[in-house]
């Protein structure tokens, strides 16, 4: 697939949820309590995106498929899309903006505290992640988006630290991220050793390249 | 054909068990020409309610609250009844598995007359009211709900609890075939739940065996289930099948899973907050996504009645 049309069909696939929100909230269909169904949807949309995102090096490491990090950014940007709106909705239809009650929430309520932090931490890695950002940033880019395994130990905490006492669907997330975090350790240690093999064999026989 | 019954007659009574459990495949059969009249069945419409048979002769009780109730749809499609899923689409998706006839409570412990009592006895021998009560989840949401049934005292001076019963315990089925949710251990089955004997015999205290005039549907608790309107919903337990007199404070499924959330008495209360969600609000089910939560009273606006039960206790600490 060539990136050319895979981006355009990617936007497309994560506007999908959006779609499936609209189209429930014009039917009528988003159940007796629609602020929690608005809450829940666009909080699963948030996690799911993050989830594909981190999983983007993972599976590019394995298969080989180099282009597939050149979604990475459009996917986390969707992320932080949903995220915007599970806020917005938080603020505006669970709070109507009162900022006493939001603030005794983010101060009181750890599961608040830990959502609200993780979208904070979101706001600059979205700013940054245009072209001129990452290369006015240099490698300090790099260091700075790694908050965004900060983000997906937060939202899955988030997550676990509000259900009463059906852990299964959090714990599934949770484990997805254990994952995709575990696939980095061994990785980036292995890959880093074979980097340094290659430097040593090419430097020991540049004459063959 | 129509043929006139006394009105104080459940259908569910004078039609064969079998026949009425499945009433609904006959009426699709005879939808497409096989024999309805043959079997001698009264055609009824079929209802959105799954249980959908009137209860006669319900009286109106100066109780009722004169704010407008829940729609229907509402109250039985937004179930917190995790034996029947934890979701709360899920009660009314699964409500096909559970059977509420025949239906037995078990009566026992500290009483003079222990024993069991079926569930069409306890339709015909306790005067049905209907009772429209505010009702408040812990979870911060609320609805109006008109329940029929009876004071839950009624049931209790029959059994002649003795002196030594200063508690009264509540325990649901247990059966994963009728209660598929109860296949995973999500909470420790039976579901439990308990009252101080005053707050078991305050005229509020109701046994409730239908809403909107009709039977209980499934995903309300059918076919018996307890309905204290000035404590928290969890409280008021569903699908009877056990009532104890107890000389200790009984065990109650949430205050066992987490205690600093989930208390004994469990009133409701805007000065104290669920640890991890305030308290102080609640959405009302039906106002719509534009509407402003809504101010939570303490015992749920039913103080001037119930406050009395605890006067000199530390609410802040017997939460």
């Amino acid at each position: 697939m060539s990136v050319r049309y895979g981006k355009p069909l990617v936007f497309l696939l994560c506007l999908v949820p959006l779609g499936v929100l609209i189209g429930r909230g014009a039917s009528g269909a988003l159940g007796p309590n629609p602020v929690e169904a608005i809450t829940h949807f666009t909080g699963d949309w948030t996690l799911r995106l993050l989830l594909v995102t981190l999983a983007v090096t993972p599976l590019r490491r394995l298969t080989g498929q180099a282009w597939l990090v050149r979604f990475r950014r459009m996917l986390g940007l969707f992320a932080f899309f949903y995220a915007v709106l599970h806020f917005t909705t938080y603020l505006w239809l669970d709070r109507f903006f009162d900022l006493g009650t939001i603030a005794e929430d983010v101060l009181k309520r750890p599961y608040i505290t830990i959502g609200f932090a993780a979208f904070v931490l979101m706001v600059p890695l979205a700013i940054t992640s245009t072209q001129g950002w990452i290369r006015r940033l240099g490698r300090r880019w790099k260091t700075l988006h790694r908050a965004v395994y900060a983000i997906g130990v937060l939202g899955v905490l988030h997550y676990l630290w509000l259900v009463k006492a059906d852990l299964l669907e959090p714990a599934i997330y949770a484990i997805i991220l254990a994952v995709l975090l575990g696939l980095r350790v061994p990785w980036a240690d292995l890959s880093a050793r074979l980097r340094s093999a290659m430097r040593r064999r090419s430097w020991m026989a540049p004459e063959r390249r | 054909m129509l043929i006139k019954k006394p009105a104080d007659i459940l259908p569910s009574e004078i039609t064969p068990q079998q026949f009425w459990q499945r009433r609904r495949e006959f009426l699709k059969a005879s939808a497409s020409g096989i024999g309805l009249a043959a079997i001698g069945l009264a055609g009824t419409a079929p209802h959105r309610v799954l249980a959908g048979d009137t209860i006669p002769n319900v009286r109106p009780s100066p109780f009722s609250t004169d704010e407008p109730p829940t729609s229907l749809e509402d109250i039985t499609s937004y179930n917190n009844f995790y034996e029947l899923g934890t979701d709360k689409t899920d009660p009314k998706a699964n409500a096909r598995f559970l059977k509420p006839r025949p239906w037995t409570v078990t009566v026992d412990g500290e009483c003079a007359a222990p024993g069991e009592i079926g569930i069409k006895d306890i339709l015909s021998s306790f005067t049905q009211e209907e009772r429209i009560y505010r009702l408040r989840c812990v979870e911060a949401w609320a609805m109006v709900v008109p329940w029929v049934g009876f004071p839950l005292g009624d049931l209790i001076k029959r059994f002649e609890p003795t002196s030594k019963a200063k508690y009264v315990a509540f325990e649901t089925l247990y059966d994963p075939e009728q209660m598929p949710g109860q296949k995973r251990r999500v909470l420790d089955w039976p579901y439990r739940e308990g009252l101080r004997m005053d707050e078991a015999m305050h005229p509020l205290t109701i046994l409730s065996t239908g809403l909107y005039g009709e039977l209980l549907p499934n995903q309300n608790g059918a076919p018996l289930r307890l309905v204290v309107p000035w404590k928290y919903g969890f409280k008021s337990i569903k699908s009877i099948v056990r009532i104890s007199f107890t000389e200790k404070e009984p065990p109650a499924t949430w205050t066992r899973m987490q205690a600093n959330e989930y208390g004994f008495y469990a009133n409701v209360n805007p000065a104290v907050d669920h640890p991890r969600w305030s308290q102080k609000t609640h959405r009302m089910i039906g106002d719509g996504w534009l509407a402003k939560k809504r101010e939570t009273l303490p015992f749920n606006g039913y103080g001037d009645q119930v406050a009395e039960l605890y006067a000199g206790m530390d609410l802040k600490r017997f939460f």
